[in-house]
């Protein structure tokens, strides 16, 4: 893992990216890609900190993180979901357009990150927009032309609530090293290796004995519960659990 | 500059001047951890105050509960972006954990290590005077694993990842030691009035 010393430190301002395109995910979820005025460098798995500003100078901040990979430079991708009652998450997603500025600073986050020197196997298990950094961690191996072995364990409603299905389908065709295991918890699997119900042990033990050899790193991301219940299991099937990084979205 | 078409979603206006900053107000009580959550037993519980790498004082459960319980009721910063009022905690101060050793702080600087390898620096003055505690209890039960059970720094003051969950002691430390997040970006005091969330901030 990359660790800045100290001694680096520099003030990472505010600055201005402009909203490229809004594409739905799923119905939930939409694929935001920003093009900030200087495009950082990061790592995958850090997130960015997005503001919006009424027109009396109020201003709320979110974290979002970037679902595209680190070698994708000039734009950060986001998968943001909808919160129903929630205050920036449908401001995003009904209401902001195309050419729409926003505030962003970041990216930010040095311990749920993953770099293809820091090998694998890889096991990621996301629920919901908690895919987002694990799609930027599986592109990133791709894009480094890392062959680590990597399993996504992907919990979702419904076949058509997979976000990055196609691209995610398309990867487990031609990478004999990955695979998706699709956990859905209110639709019937459309593949024999995806199962209708929520993760439970059996689904985390097969992810694991199809990587061949104990994850090296473990990332599950998503709402609390979920990352509480899946670390669990985890933890239960013997995984150190100093191998397992987490990211909880909120409450 | 002003977001196109964005309202936005005050907190009530007789608690605004308790938001920190780019905080949100929330009634939930989130989450953040590094990775999974330890389960100590208090069976299996203990606590030592250190100088340097000199253990100066370790307490089990049961002597922990024979010190003096004190409640405290603050407001909590998240640097994830929420803020949540009024949260009612007991257990020990780091006051009477220095008087109950029989010290005076040793250094400016401490260090507070968790049972999951965690550990967060705070500078001796945001510990000492009746500003931050041990607490092993949340809304008068037992603080819950998730939330740092059997006990947790609380640090109210500064941004909550100072508040170090599952912790099993501090340490005098020489020199102001960057701990976990410290060391991965985050801000070395992290003071939520100032906004200081990540290193330059
Ligand atoms: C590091 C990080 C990365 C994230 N990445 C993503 C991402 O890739 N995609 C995505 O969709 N979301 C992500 N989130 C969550 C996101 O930041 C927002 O919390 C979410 O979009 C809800 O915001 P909102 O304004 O719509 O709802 P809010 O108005 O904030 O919340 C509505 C209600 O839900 C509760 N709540 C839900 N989440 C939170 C939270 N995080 N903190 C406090 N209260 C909460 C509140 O109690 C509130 O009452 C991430 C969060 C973190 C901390």
């Amino acid at each position: 893992m990359r660790v800045d010393a100290p001694e680096e430190a520099a003030h990472v301002a505010w600055q201005t990216a402009t909203i490229e395109a809004l594409t739905p995910l799923s119905a939930r979820v939409k694929s935001i890609v920003l093009r900030p005025e200087r495009w950082r460098p990061f790592q995958a798995g850090q997130h960015l900190d997005i503001r919006l500003t009424a027109p009396d100078g109020y201003a709320a901040q979110r974290s979002y993180s970037v679902a595209s990979a680190p070698e994708t430079e000039g734009v950060y991708e986001l998968a943001v979901e909808r919160l129903e009652d929630g205050e920036v998450s449908p401001y995003l997603l009904d209401i902001a357009e195309p050419g729409d500025a926003v505030d962003i600073r970041g990216p930010f986050g040095g311990h749920f990150v993953w770099d293809a020197a820091d090998g694998g196997p890889l096991l990621l298990v996301g629920g919901g927009s908690g895919v987002a950094p694990l799609m930027s961690i599986l592109r990133h191996r791709v894009a480094a032309r890392s062959a680590v072995p990597a399993c996504l364990v992907h919990a979702a409603r419904l076949w058509d609530d997979v976000l990055f299905r196609g691209e995610l389908l398309a990867l487990d065709e031609d990478d004999a090293a990955f695979r998706l295991l699709a956990a859905l918890s209110r639709d019937t699997p459309r593949r024999p290796q995806d199962t209708g119900r929520r993760i439970d042990a059996a689904l985390l033990a097969d992810a694991i004995t199809g990587l061949g050899a104990r994850p090296r790193l473990t990332f599950v991301c998503g709402a609390n519960p979920f990352v509480e219940s899946v670390t669990t299991l985890l933890v239960g099937l013997g995984l150190d659990p100093a191998s397992i990084r987490t990211e909880r979205f909120g409450g | 500059m002003a977001t196109r078409g964005f309202e936005g979603r005050r907190p009530p206006a007789e608690l605004a001047d308790r938001i920190p900053p780019g905080q949100s107000l929330t009634d939930g009580f989130p989450v953040l951890s590094a990775g999974p959550t330890p389960r100590i037993a208090t069976a299996d519980w203990a606590f030592t105050l250190k100088s340097g790498p000199r253990p100066i004082k370790k307490w089990s459960w049961a002597e922990f509960q024979a010190l003096p319980q004190t409640k405290m009721t603050r407001d909590i910063h998240c640097v994830t972006k929420w803020s949540k009022l009024n949260t009612p905690w007991a257990g020990v101060t780091v006051d009477d954990l220095l008087a109950d050793a029989g010290i005076e702080p040793a250094t400016p600087f401490m260090l507070a290590h968790s049972y999951d390898g965690y550990s967060t620096n705070v500078p001796a003055a945001d510990l000492l005077d009746g500003k931050a505690m041990v607490a092993t209890h949340y809304e008068g039960k037992p603080l819950t694993p998730e939330h740092g059970g059997p006990a947790r720094l609380l640090v109210p003051h500064l941004y909550f990842w100072k508040s170090a969950k599952w912790v099993n002691g501090l340490q005098f430390t020489e020199r102001d030691e960057p701990g976990f997040w410290e060391l991965r970006g985050y801000h070395i005091h992290g003071d939520p009035w100032r906004e200081q969330r990540f290193r330059g901030d």
